[in-house]
């Protein structure tokens, strides 16, 4: 455990990718090797089910500290994280330091599954004057989840394969699916032989920049190949020696998550890559549902009925990178598309259906066109180079995507709330109001947009100006005044605008622009309208 | 009969002596507590501080102020009130501020820690009827480990910097918590180089006679190499600015009871965090409430309302009195 809250202490320090990256593979390759397992577990959402609960925690913590509840809440609110609540609150720890691996105390809370509440609580106890206060916080955070500590899948994969010298691709296959850290072991895990990782190697994906500006540079239209950028999750399709992988531009194997997908495997030939965009599909309407109905699809292990019924999932093909088990990426992208076309009117199936292409006769036409986007959900316009081979990475030249101006409108904020992590302590949340008559009305919450030095002068603000307090949230004066900039709206009964935003988050300060001037709740509504 | 002190807009009133203790507005007399600039503030005609604060005071406020030094425990009286200093041992020269009137004892603490940091005098509780308390870290959270555990953690991270190569960076504010340091690091036979800020400081301390190890200012002639594997001491602003960049590759280490809670340290881009504060901690303002003997508290600056509810539902008196002193919502003051 010393070693796992040791890495746990070096990460959260650490802000550079390649150190966190050079952390962790020393870790993977000194590390107890079930340890190793669990740590791959944890850090890739296969964290076991919770035994124990958050209000558990809370109240066994303040029998040990020995403290009433309301001074535990205002704890909880500085540090704005349980576990190192908890961690910061209870009496130091005896003296008698026998740490037990990480393994140990994972399986021992999946065993208190069942267990009475006596015997939770007499473990947890024992548990906390065991460890020192570093490893109790990591003990916690066990139990409570969310590490926050800023490691990409990628960079797992990575430090994994430079420990083993293996190559990422084949690490990404090795630790993929469903596989259980109580029965193998990191070293067991990635040699074991039931598979071939070279069947669902995905290619590199190719990346477009964003255009500045008119595409007028680009020259004759007739080169250029226009489709709708799609705003849902941009994934690869693989079917391989009678197999079907689907992985996420993360580079994360998802196949399981979406069986609409998965399904295509007797429809499609072996030796295929087909590059598409994963969206939730209104057979009725021909378009992407909103992305809020693909959201209910994301994060979640076993779907049930109802979901796949009212959020059912397409791929809509964008490229081919193999065919008949050829790399074809070299070929013009004109030729690659029509291959494409091809398998999938052969497939014939409702999830593979072709991205397409839009018809337009210049620039200008393409500019107006592009103003539709929202119409269709889509987020604006990607320009190809019909003669393009598919490359690698984020490159210039050949493939760019014309995006929309998000919607923005003029907001006053009316709470704020303290941060989680870096920001703990800070005022960083904030709930913004539109006016509806003489009232003002909540309808986004933001995080996001400001610099640290604007966060730093709205957190002096509100500590000046809070009116009343509800917990964390601190009511504030109704002054300052911000621009919201968000990509979609949606009506929703949840809220009690009525209305839900896509993305939400801070364009800029309005210091220049009384409360009397922001836009009204009708606004929004008339936004809305415009999308149905 | 009218209470000993009072909470005025101006700051702590004594009307039996006519002088204010702190005052956060121009006073006719002042009573300073210690020398940062919440507490010493500028604009009084006449200060009243302990003589190790008098040279700070000065060197803060301008020479030319007029300011009279007490020792310890030594009576003063004003008007119809006997004034006497006691340690408060949050920096050199800071007190806490005994006022007497009828017979009637009231303490105000101005800022305190209560561990001896070897350099900001012994705390001693100070028998009372009435404390007035600061709560800076008045949160149950807020549990120090001994300096010596902290110091020898400091020493562990400067030797990891040395073999990864990287320069060592305290960052700690420059009156008070760098002396601190210096103070309690002065065995390592490192060679200390300081901020402006800090130099200054220094300077005025030394020449008053305190044992610091000698500094050296950082200038723009400074030699990189020169302090390869010794240490850097620069005050909060200087996090991160350009000036430090120069000093790349380097680890950051902030040395403040803030870096308690993780999310501070990361949030100041720290390499390290050292919880190491000048005032009490939880346990401190307890046992320190307790040991005064009050029977009524007033708590100021800091998570106020939070202590005072505590003691109240402790069967102790308490109330919590906004000050204009750094406190909780200012968390890059003097902790």
């Amino acid at each position: 455990m010393h070693q796992f809250s040791q890495l746990i202490s070096a990460l959260s320090h650490s802000t550079k990718t390649n150190e966190k990256l050079e952390l962790l593979s020393h870790y993977f390759s000194t590390a107890d090797e079930r340890d190793a397992a669990w740590v791959l577990a944890l850090f890739t959402g296969r964290k076991p089910r919770r035994t124990v609960n958050s209000a558990q925690l809370r109240l066994w913590c303040r029998e040990a500290a020995g403290l009433p509840e309301w001074l535990f809440d205002e704890c909880y609110h500085t540090v704005g994280d349980l576990a190192e609540t908890i961690a910061l609150l209870l009496p130091p720890p005896e003296k008698g330091d026998r740490s037990m691996p990480l393994h140990f105390w994972m399986e021992a809370l999946i065993s208190l599954e069942k267990a009475p509440e006596a015997e939770k609580s007499a473990f947890i106890r024992s548990a906390w004057e065991q460890l020192q206060p570093g490893e109790r916080f990591v003990f916690n955070k066990l139990i409570t989840g969310g590490f926050r500590i800023g490691v990409s899948q990628g960079t797992i994969v990575n430090a994994i394969a430079k420990a083993f010298g293996m190559e990422g691709a084949v690490v990404s296959h090795m630790i993929g699916g469903n596989w259980d850290p109580r029965a193998t072991t990191l070293p067991q895990l990635l040699h074991d032989h039931h598979s071939n990782p070279d069947d669902s190697r995905p290619y590199p994906f190719f990346l477009a920049h964003a255009l500045e500006g008119s595409p007028s540079g680009l020259g004759a239209p007739a080169n250029w190949q226009a489709e709708w950028k799609w705003d849902g999750i941009c994934g690869q399709l693989i079917r391989r020696n009678g197999q079907v992988f689907l992985w996420s531009r993360g580079e994360e194997l998802i196949t399981d998550k979406f069986p609409e997908i998965a399904g295509l495997l007797e429809y499609l030939p072996d030796g295929t890559v087909v590059d598409g965009e994963i969206l939730a599909w209104d057979e009725v309407l021909h378009r992407p549902l909103p992305f809020q109905n693909l959201q209910t699809r994301i994060g979640r292990k076993n779907l049930t009925k109802k979901q796949l019924q009212e959020a059912p999932v397409v791929l809509l093909a964008y490229d081919m990178m193999e065919w008949n088990g050829q790399d074809i990426r070299p070929l013009p992208l004109r030729e690659r598309r029509e291959l494409l076309e091809t398998l999938v009117k052969t497939a014939d199936r409702p999830a593979l259906k072709m991205s397409p292409l839009i018809e337009y006769g210049d620039w200008d036409e393409l500019a107006v066109l592009r103003e539709q986007s929202r119409g269709n959900n889509s987020e604006g316009v990607m320009l190809k180079n019909a003669g393009s081979a598919y490359q690698v990475g984020r490159r210039r030249g050949d493939w760019w995507k014309w995006k929309i101006d998000p919607f923005t409108v003029d907001a006053v904020m009316i709470y704020a709330q303290k941060g989680h992590g870096r920001r703990s302590n800070l005022y960083t949340d904030y709930t913004f109001a539109v006016r509806n008559g003489d009232q003002l009305v909540p309808f986004a919450k933001a995080y996001s947009g400001l610099t640290d030095a604007e966060i730093a002068e709205v957190d002096a603000w509100v500590k000046r100006h809070a009116v009343e307090k509800f917990g964390p949230v601190r009511t504030v004066k109704p002054e300052l005044v911000f621009e919201i900039a968000f990509e979609g709206i949606a009506a929703s009964n949840r809220h009690k605008s009525g209305i839900a935003l896509r993305f939400p988050r801070i364009h800029r300060w309005r210091k220049d622009k009384p409360v009397s001037e922001i836009n009204t709740l009708d606004d929004l509504k008339q936004l809305l309208a415009a999308q149905m | 009969m009218q209470p000993v002190l009072t909470f005025t807009e101006g700051g702590i009133y004594c009307p039996a002596g006519d002088f204010y203790i702190d005052p956060w507005k121009p006073a006719d007399r002042a009573v300073i507590t210690h020398a940062h600039s919440d507490h010493a503030r500028l604009g009084s005609r006449h200060y009243l501080c302990t003589n190790d604060s008098v040279p700070l005071l000065r060197l803060r406020l301008g020479k030319d102020i007029s300011v009279q030094g007490a020792g310890w425990g030594e009576t003063v009286r004003i008007g119809g009130a006997e004034v006497s200093l006691y340690p408060a041992g949050h920096m050199i020269g800071s007190a806490q501020v005994k006022v007497t009137v009828g017979g009637q004892s009231w303490v105000a603490s101005g800022d305190y820690k209560t561990e001896n940091d070897g350099i900001s005098g012994a705390f001693e509780p100070v028998k009372c009827h009435t404390f007035i308390t600061e709560s800076t870290f008045g949160l149950p959270i807020y549990r120090w480990r001994p300096q010596t555990a902290i110091f020898s953690d400091i020493e562990g991270w400067m030797r990891e910097n040395e073999a990864a190569g990287k320069q060592s960076i305290l960052v700690a504010y420059s009156l008070g918590k760098a002396q601190r340091l210096l103070y309690n690091l002065a065995h390592t036979g490192k060679r200390f180089f300081v901020h402006g800020a800090i130099y200054n400081a220094h300077q005025s301390l030394l020449s008053a006679g305190w044992p610091l190890p000698a500094v050296e200012l950082i200038t723009p002639e400074t030699n990189k190499s020169e302090m390869k594997n010794q240490l850097i001491i620069a005050p909060p602003s200087a996090a991160d600015s350009a000036w430090m960049k120069k000093f790349s590759p380097y680890s950051l280490g902030v040395c403040s009871g803030w870096m308690q809670v993780r999310g501070n340290t990361r949030r100041m881009n720290a390499d390290a965090g050292f919880a190491i504060s000048d005032h009490a901690d939880w346990p401190g303002l307890l046992q320190t409430i307790r040991q005064t003997g009050a029977e009524k508290v007033f708590v100021t600056h800091g998570f106020s309302s939070v202590l005072a509810r505590f003691l109240q539902e402790n069967d102790l008196p308490a109330e919590a009195v906004r000050t204009a002193f750094g406190g909780e919502e200012e968390t890059e003051t003097s902790a």
